[in-house]
């Protein structure tokens, strides 16, 4: 059970003592965050050892009386409000005017509490402090945790960006000092290998941008009612040109029409992905199978490659942000290591999931399933 | 050099890495060997007696290099192995093979941070296989 660390400020003894008994049998049942929380009271006499003990113990609650022998209760306030640690404040003052509750809650103080008060008072007033400071920490903690996976997801690009320039300043190095002499055609395959990593950082910052759009919410979704296999259609001929180059045939079967609410930008990535996705892991004279058809209220999409396929271990990283199986197979294949986390986030907006079922040299099936968007 | 080419053994899953020091070496009058992961070089091994082995640290597995200069020392404790890797710029993590201690557990005669200047791996294989 946590404890929270109370001190309670005041100069008159009968009051600093009755508040401590009265919080140390209390137990605040907080239901929304399924905890329950203890106090520990600590009571100070004067705004001299309240500043002190502030400053040593670090409280969570501070009960605080508004008039005090040397300083008002606002002006410690005004001293603790600018430390950087967070605490709930509860002013109990005589003179309950709202005149003196609008000054401490401008101050800093969440609530106020008249003299004299019931010990129901004081539970009442304790438990909606709390709360609100749980809740204050929980969303801050949120906050932590998002700027935690963000900072990873940084490093993780900084370093994916760094290792194509690394390589290619590499080979322009070599061919600076002319390492392999004067002849151009000893640098061949030095030529095509920085184009192959130029063109995949290209691919990368392209994902990049696609990604970004969709997680920051700004592109604007336009939903309509749309026949997908239309759009299927197109993402085809879009890659018809680099699966003709090595005999790779795709082949649609599709209920004609399928009908979806959904904006055609979102779905036309899905299915470039996945067919692009089917050509370049695809041997020479391989083929595509990509089947569009409804279940009730669900759309499948299936695509199924004959190519180099993944091992179990390989698919289960495949879904990570730049989890780009790299092996001697796909040295060759330009990839982002993004675009099976689009995948993701676009599947997510349609309610949808997606799978993925592979054998080593034999192929691979990807199947996202999504629904209408509302 | 002067003498009948020495083999160098060069093993990374970085294809880029491969070609680029192949060529910087077969320009020094070395032999390359290559290999793209643990396993291959172990295949390697069963057939080439290099003299000087350069290995990458993080392959398919994150310590793929220290696993495969603990099993080259074994079958030649005298080859000299050098291990190259970027852990050191990425995540601050520094190796080193310098002291007796550190050469106790890191078997490998070097340990060289990611990139690598090309004079300077010249200079520590020549260092090395005493061709000073």
């Amino acid at each position: 059970m946590p404890t929270l660390k109370t001190l309670v400020v005041d100069d008159e003894p009968g009051i600093r003592l009755g508040i401590r008994r009265i919080l140390s049998k209390y137990v605040a049942n907080l239901p929304d965050m399924e905890e329950e929380v203890e106090f520990d009271v600590d009571l100070a006499e004067n705004a001299e050892d309240a500043l002190e003990k502030i400053n040593v113990h670090r409280p969570d609650l501070l009960i605080l009386d508004y008039k005090l022998p040397s300083m008002s209760g606002l002006e410690l306030l005004e001293k603790v409000r600018t430390a950087d640690h967070e605490m709930v404040t509860i002013m109990i003052t005589a003179y309950a005017s709202l005149n003196t509750a609008v000054s401490a809650i401008k101050r800093g103080a969440f609530d106020f509490l008249a003299k004299p008060f019931e010990p129901d008072d004081l539970r009442k007033t304790v438990f909606k402090a709390i709360q609100n400071l749980f809740l204050a920490r929980q969303i801050r903690q949120l906050e932590q945790e998002k700027k935690q996976v963000r900072f990873q997801f940084i490093s993780v690009l900084g370093h994916e960006l760094k290792a194509p320039i690394n390589a290619i300043e590499g080979y322009l190095n070599i061919m600076e000092e002319r390492v392999a002499g004067n002849d151009i055609s000893a640098y061949e395959e030095m030529i095509r290998r920085s184009l192959l990593r130029i063109q995949g950082m290209r691919k990368m910052i392209a994902d990049l941008l696609d990604l970004t759009r969709l997680e920051s919410g700004q592109k604007k979704r336009e939903i309509s009612q749309q026949n997908i296999v239309k759009i299927a259609k197109n993402a085809i001929e879009t890659v018809q040109p680099s699966a003709d180059k090595r005999s790779i045939k795709i082949n649609l079967s599709a209920d004609e029409p399928v009908l979806m609410q959904c904006d055609p930008g979102e779905i036309e990535i899905v299915f470039n992905n996945l067919l692009t996705n089917a050509v370049k892991y695809n041997k020479d004279n391989g083929s595509v199978d990509f089947d569009i058809h409804r279940e009730n209220e669900q759309i499948i999409i299936t695509v199924s490659d004959t190519g180099i396929g993944m091992t179990e271990e390989e698919c289960k990283r495949l879904f990570q942000e730049f989890g780009r199986i790299k092996n001697p197979k796909t040295r060759e294949i330009p990839g982002s290591g993004l675009g099976l986390s689009i995948l993701k986030k676009i599947a997510d907006l349609y309610d949808g999931c997606i799978k993925v079922e592979s054998q080593p040299d034999v192929g691979s099936t990807f199947t996202v399933t999504l629904r209408s968007a509302e | 050099m002067n003498k009948e080419p020495k083999t160098i053994l060069v093993v990374d899953d970085d294809i880029d890495f491969l070609i680029q020091t192949e060529t910087v070496l077969k320009a020094q009058g070395f032999n390359v060997v290559k290999a793209e992961s643990q396993s291959e070089a172990e295949e390697l091994l069963k057939k080439i007696q290099p003299d000087l082995a350069i290995l990458d640290l993080m392959m398919e597995h994150f310590d793929g290099g220290f696993a495969l200069a603990y099993h080259i020392k074994k079958i030649n404790p005298d080859l000299p192995v050098i291990i190259c890797s970027a852990v050191t710029s990425e995540t601050g993590m520094k190796f080193d093979a310098s002291t007796k201690e550190e050469r106790s557990w890191i078997k490998a005669d070097l340990f060289l941070s990611k990139p690598i200047r090309h004079e300077q791996l010249l200079r520590e294989i020549k260092r090395l296989l005493g061709l000073d």
